[in-house]
């Protein structure tokens, strides 16, 4: 074992969480575009987040402990999903830690702590995003595990780096069970990341909110992490969007031209799935909160067929 | 006789001398209260001694004692399967023996309680702990009863309350229709297998529809102990009635042993597997699963929440063993051993954190006389350690890495993801729609969890009684740290604890898991490496590492301490303890999505200016199974009673007419 593939998961890493921001702020231009504004520009968000990684935290009387390891656990435990998870190139040695449940049920882990955080000053309106989130996540994770296991009976791995192999050995177009694989997650991944029609990014009106209402009472470095942890995980659903589904591009070994396509690959891939995000997002509107379960149903559905077409009709063909 | 199995006979002996002991005491029980935990602690130190040199014997000691019946002396044996299930009651003694002492004071009240809560406790651990080493159908009956009949009276310990006396003897009478069926499948295999040593039942191989009746008997009677739908109405009843020490033994260990008597019956005695059976302790599984998640999220009395969420994670439990079934009876053997090693890690999981729930609520229960969640709030900063074990709990029980509840859930995970190797389409959809039910199931348990910790533990107080809780006695933190170090142990290092279960496979089914140890003690690999892989310690590594880095780089205002303000108040008045989400609140979303599998009776009652909401959720196996039973019954003793004239000498009649059809039968 050499040293240079852990430390290219490292300088890896360090580029997802660097990134982060930047898919954000890209996705804020081209909303504004649409909208016939200017928008802010690009870097506005490395600005937002750099004062905010500097300011004082200010903490309610009754913030717990719970409240103050909160931010630090959520940015973790989402930052090494972001590091396991194959950006530029497949063949990292992180992949073999943690397959593609437990990156799931790390996700899972940041969730449930920003959930606790929500409750902890004792406002209504952290319990009410705690309650709204653990709804729309408990919708959504069986969701997003119906497609992982209709991947992964396809590929006979749950290992995410040869779940993409075999992809891109055996192509996307033939096979509908990816396809309503796809759809669902995409459902999913609009829902986890609280984007439009679930939840407003962007929403200051306390009563609609789900994510905003959780980290209300945050502010200064433990407000910048949570925002921090939310672009990464954006990206992290982008990444699996585009590496997974379409693999092309993606550095299966270590040489230098072959990381530079990867990055390029990626990069265009990205600013293609922000363009989507940013249409959908100005020609939908926000939904009721108990419009979501059927939003999500049909995410389930759309997951659930595609597993029975694989069981069904690829198996043995 | 080896050493194992005379340690696992001290551990009941001692036991029963120390219920014995408590009797004797009458009511001076409170005074040897210390000496009786102190023998409860080494009884569980011999259990669990016992059980790992179990697990690790090659060759199973087994031997006879000079009790029981004339024909029939008491069978024991210890193999591997016997020496986890010794282990799993041992940990959860231990812990118990510690909580005990203070809280046993906390109960003191009336003339003599103490003596007969440690007397039939006493009984009750020694019932386990000889169902788990009998190695005979006689003996295992009467151990099972014992089990059952001593914890009804510690059901029934607080019975100054009518709902307690109901539940008691609701769960007397489930259990003992379950010892009933359990008894009757006994009886198939004995049958064929002319002796009621576990060896004869072995090698009784029944022909193929009666060992589908000693299987389905064996599933009734085990999965009512077991708390599965829809039998399971009872445990919600039972389990939060018992003293919360009690209830620890109960859900942690009790259900567990009903989990013993399924494998040994279905996977050891009885005859070939079939798969059909998997499909039905898949279905059930999942429903209970499903079941026990969702009135989970509902409640709001902390132990019968605790309770519903047994009836799910035995559930998981059980989708496992169904899983097993499956892939065993179609030949793929390797998958149906990592099914079955799932299973039975997760019953060890469940033992732990459930029980280190349990004792929590306990500790709440003791120190603030509340067990309503919408009473309680901001328990952190009052008993700091009971609330960071607490959350210990809820982490590992809401299966999240790295702790012990996601390893199990991940390996059923992984064993179910095999389903393409089967080779029928049925069997290879269904298995996968099971998986997305223990997905759902997974996440309706971390917000059941999400919502206990957030409503009684952060927060403010919402009664005056939490605002005066205080942190409990060392030995109750001790009993508590004991079990979430456990906890977080069997979560970041799988590696020995699978190779550890692997001998019940090995002795059970001649396989074993070769291939999961093979890559070291960081690395799971239940398949193969290229298959799936989990590195637990590098996880938690490197959360501990980004977290360091994150403090060490990025935090320029991080030597300031954060400035203490007041909580936004949208410019209003301050919020105070009422405004914030309640228990019922939060479960408001999922109560409302999930509505057609609740029966859910909510009213507003506007009188004399001032509204009253009212809310009740009824478990619908009530309606749709319990009371068309009753009434059945009860219709059915109707009818007969045209044969009670009164008359003694038309009894004796009918006494002998009995008697000679029998014999006419018999002969």
């Amino acid at each position: 074992m050499t040293l240079l593939p852990w430390l290219l998961t490292l300088l890896q890493a360090a580029l997802f969480a660097a990134a982060a921001p930047l898919l954000v702020g890209w996705i804020k231009k081209v909303k504004a575009r649409l909208q016939n504004r200017r928008g802010p520009p690009l870097l506005q968000v490395y600005r937002e987040l750099w004062k905010l990684l500097g300011k004082e935290a200010v903490m309610a009387h009754t913030a717990s402990p719970v409240f103050r390891a909160a931010p630090y656990v959520v940015f973790s435990a989402t930052w090494l999903v972001a590091a396991v998870i194959p950006l530029v190139a497949s063949h990292l040695p992180s992949a073999a830690m943690a397959d593609v449940i437990v990156l799931v049920g790390l996700l899972a882990l940041a969730r449930f702590v920003l959930a606790l955080a929500g409750m902890d000053i004792g406002t209504t309106f952290g319990g009410m995003g705690s309650s709204r989130e653990m709804l729309v996540s408990g919708l959504a994770e069986p969701a997003l595990l119906m497609v992982v296991f209709t991947l992964t009976m396809s590929a006979h791995t749950t290992n995410l780096a040869s779940v993409m192999d075999y992809i891109a050995g055996a192509g996307l177009l033939l096979r509908p069970s990816f396809l309503f694989a796809l759809g669902a997650l995409v459902l999913v991944a609009v829902a986890e990341t609280g984007r439009i029609p679930i939840d407003n990014p962007a929403a200051h009106l306390e009563l609609t909110m789900i994510h905003e209402a959780m980290v209300l009472e945050y502010s200064g470095i433990n407000l910048g992490l949570m925002e921090w942890a939310a672009q990464i995980k954006l990206m992290i659903y982008g990444t699996l969007i585009a590496n997974v589904f379409f693999p092309w591009g993606i550095a299966s070994e270590l040489t230098p031209v072959a990381l530079l396509i990867g990055v390029m690959a990626i990069t265009i891939k990205l600013a293609l799935l922000a363009i989507a995000l940013a249409v959908t997002e100005t020609v939908l509107a926000k939904m009721r909160l108990f419009r979501a379960p059927l939003f999500l149903n049909v995410a389930f559905l759309l997951a659930l067929l595609g597993l029975l077409s694989h069981v069904i009709l690829e198996v043995g063909a | 006789m080896a050493i194992s199995l005379q340690l696992a006979l001290a551990a009941i002996a001692v036991m029963l001398c120390a219920g014995a002991l408590a009797f004797a005491a009458g009511a001076r029980a409170s005074r040897i209260n210390d000496l009786y935990f102190l023998l409860l602690g080494a009884s569980g130190t011999l259990a669990l001694t016992a059980g790992l040199g179990g697990l690790m014997a090659s060759t199973p000691p087994a031997t006879t004692l000079p009790f029981g019946l004339p024909w029939l002396p008491w069978h024991v044996r210890l193999d591997a399967l016997s020496g986890f299930f010794l282990l799993l009651i041992g940990l959860v003694s231990i812990a118990v023996a510690l909580f005990g002492p203070s809280y046993v004071r906390g109960l003191a009240h009336g003339r003599d309680p103490l003596s007969v809560l440690g007397g039939f406790t006493g009984l009750f651990v020694a019932g386990m702990l000889t169902v788990v080493l009998a190695d005979d159908a006689f003996l295992f009956m009467v151990a099972w009863e014992l089990m059952s009949v001593a914890s009804y009276f510690l059901v029934a310990f607080q019975h100054e309350q009518a709902a307690n006396r109901r539940a008691a003897l609701l769960y007397l009478l489930m259990a003992h229709i379950g010892g009933l069926c359990i008894l009757l499948g006994f009886g198939v295999l004995a049958a064929f297998g002319h002796g009621f040593d576990f060896d004869s039942l072995r090698n009784a191989l029944p022909p193929t529809p009666w060992t589908t009746v000693a299987f389905a008997l064996a599933f009734i009677g085990f999965g009512m102990k077991a708390g599965l739908v829809p039998l399971h109405a009872w445990l919600p009843e039972a389990h939060p009635a018992a003293p919360s020490h009690i209830s620890a033994l109960m859900s942690g260990v009790m259900l567990k042993v009903a989990v013993y008597g399924f494998i040994r019956f279905v996977f050891d005695l009885n005859g070939d597997l079939h798969w059909g059976w998997g499909v039905a302790v898949l279905t059930i599984g999942s429903a209970s699963a499903l079941m026990g998640a969702l009135f989970a999220v509902v409640q709001t009395d902390l132990k019968r929440l605790l309770a519903y969420s047994s009836v799910e994670n035995v559930g998981i439990v059980f989708i496992g063993l169904g899983l097993s079934l499956v892939f065993l009876s179609t030949g793929h053997r390797l998958l149906g051993v990592i099914a079955l090693v799932a299973a039975l890690y997760h019953a060890l999981n469940h033992a732990l954190f459930k029980s280190l729930l349990f004792l929590g609520a306990g500790a709440v229960l003791h120190s603030s006389h509340e067990r309503d969640l919408e009473h309680m709030g901001g328990l952190l900063r009052r008993m700091p350690w009971t609330g960071l074990f607490f959350l210990i709990g809820c982490l590992s029980i809401a299966a999240l890495p790295p702790f012990n509840g996601f390893v199990s859930e991940w390996l059923t995970f992984q064993s179910a993801l095999q389903a393409w190797q089967l080779d029928s389409g049925v069997l290879r959809s269904l298995l996968p729609i099971a998986v997305a039910i223990l997905a759902l199931t997974g996440a309706l348990t971390a917000a059941a969890f999400v919502k206990v910790y957030g409503v009684a533990f952060l927060g403010r107080a919402r009664s005056r009684r939490i605002r005066r809780a205080r942190e409990v006695s060392l030995g109750m933190r001790a009993a508590q740290a004991w079990l979430a170090v456990l906890c977080l142990l069997l979560g970041v290092l799988p590696m020995p604890v699978v190779a550890l279960i692997d001998a019940v496979p090995r002795q059970l089914l001649g396989i074993g898991l070769a291939q999961a140890t093979r890559h070291g003690w960081l690395w799971l690999t239940p398949v193969a490496p290229a298959t799936a892989s989990y590195a637990a310690p590098l996880i938690l590594l490197c959360l501990a590492f980004a977290w360091w880095l994150v403090r060490m780089l990025l935090g320029r205002a991080r030597l300031r301490r954060p400035r203490r303000s007041d909580a936004w108040d949208c410019g209003f008045a301050p919020p105070d303890a009422r405004m914030q989400y309640s228990a019922t609140a939060f479960a408001q979303p999922i109560r409302r999505v999930f509505g057609v599998l609740f029966r859910i009776d909510e009213s507003i009652q506007n009188d004399s200016g001032t509204s009253r909401y009212r809310l009740q959720i009824a478990d619908r196996a009530w309606e749709s199974f319990y009371v068309p039973v009753a009434r059945a019954v009860q219709a059915a003793s109707r009818r007969v009673t045209w044969l009670q004239s009164g008359s003694i000498r038309v009894y004796l009649g009918w006494s002998l007419a009995t008697l000679l059809i029998l014999l006419w039968v018999i002969s």
